[in-house]
């Protein structure tokens, strides 16, 4: 099956189910990606793994990503289907004054650190995540560094005035 | 196999101290004799996290071998340790592990800061990176370089063997280093 083939058919069984909640299916990349609703994307979720047809029974990846506007947050889903070699990314968008989203923990016990991480860089609150807390950074940071609005360079050094470096 | 083969080297050992010398007996400072041995047989503690450390383990390799300066014994503990190298970037979090390994190093110790990521942070001007050792814990010598070269971190050690050489006795019991402990929160 090819990957225009895997997004129609992925497409038809989400939309018969989800209705309106599926804001885009798209082929970006020669890879097919979904854009779910936010209030929808648990069940979503639970339907790509359990759905016979597909059956995405491993999540290889979970990350954060905030758009250049600045105001929303989105979450990324990579699913993949061994036996019959399936691929698909999932998106789930929200604004960031409410950054929280249901986990994927109950689906896929692997997303427990990848979403520790993506709360540790972007802030996003999983809701019904067993542990909750930073990975990677220390435990002191008050700031979700992987965030635009803060800046990426280390705040406490004072030998590096602007004027040295022509900014 | 020739007996032009074998080399002959002129072999150099520490020179000693000044004081009185006669058949059966010298007589000098003892804080020289005991700054001597300390300053050639330090006790490494390779606290080595990247690119730093491939540097030392060429370093500590026969072509270069650390082992000329008495640094032969690599202190894995450290208890046992009076030479502290740091090689590589140090992450935050990190951090109160490097310190607790320096708290741990018995009297007297010294603190060898290899790279540029060990002495000031390095390339790494990041949130998540140390910007310099300096910050948590007293440096006796910074090496430069990203990496650097293995003949550098020779002239590192033996800059902290000059150090030990002619440390006197009282330094540690002084409370000039008492202060210096403490503006880092060490007691």
């Amino acid at each position: 099956m090819d990957k225009k083939e895997l997004l129609e058919l992925v497409y038809t069984k989400l939309k018969e189910k989800f209705h309106g909640s599926i804001e885009s299916a798209e082929l970006l990349y020669d890879f097919p990606v979904f854009t779910v609703n936010k209030e929808h994307i648990h069940e979503a979720l639970v339907f790509l793994k359990e759905e016979p047809e597909f059956n995405f029974h491993f999540l290889t990846d979970l990350t954060g990503i905030q758009t250049a506007d600045e105001k929303h947050l989105g979450v990324v889903y990579h699913l993949h289907n061994m036996p019959k070699n399936f691929r698909i990314r999932v998106k789930t968008f929200f604004p960031m004054s409410n950054p929280e989203i249901p986990t994927a923990v109950d689906i896929w016990a692997g997303a427990n650190w990848m979403e520790r991480e993506t709360y540790d860089f972007f802030g996003v609150k999983f809701k019904g995540h067993p542990n909750l807390k930073r990975i990677l950074n220390v435990d002191e940071m008050d700031i979700y560094p992987l965030r635009k609005e803060y800046p990426l360079e280390d705040q406490t050094r004072d030998d590096k005035s602007d004027k040295m470096f022509g900014r | 196999m020739g007996k032009g083969l074998i080399k002959r080297t002129k072999l150099e050992i520490a020179k000693s101290p000044e004081g009185l010398e006669g058949p059966g007996f010298f007589a000098g400072k003892l804080e020289e004799v005991i700054g001597l041995a300390r300053a050639n047989s330090l006790w490494p503690l390779p606290f080595a996290t990247s690119c730093c450390g491939i540097e030392f383990m060429a370093t500590m390799a026969s072509n270069y071998d650390m082992a000329r300066f008495g640094a032969e014994r690599l202190s894995f503990s450290p208890r046992q340790a009076d030479l502290l190298m740091v090689m590589g970037t140090i992450a935050k979090k990190m951090g109160p592990t490097l310190r607790q390994v320096y708290e741990q190093m018995a009297e007297p110790k010294w603190v060898l800061s290899v790279g540029a990521c060990a002495s000031s942070g390095g390339i790494f001007d990041t949130y998540s990176v140390l910007q310099g050792i300096d910050r948590i814990i007293p440096v006796d010598v910074y090496v430069p370089g990203c990496p650097p070269r293995p003949e550098q971190i020779i002239e590192g050690i033996m800059k902290i063997q000059e150090l030990a050489k002619n440390e006197s006795f009282r330094r540690r019991h002084s409370d000039e280093y008492k202060r210096m402990l403490n503006s880092y929160g060490i007691e």
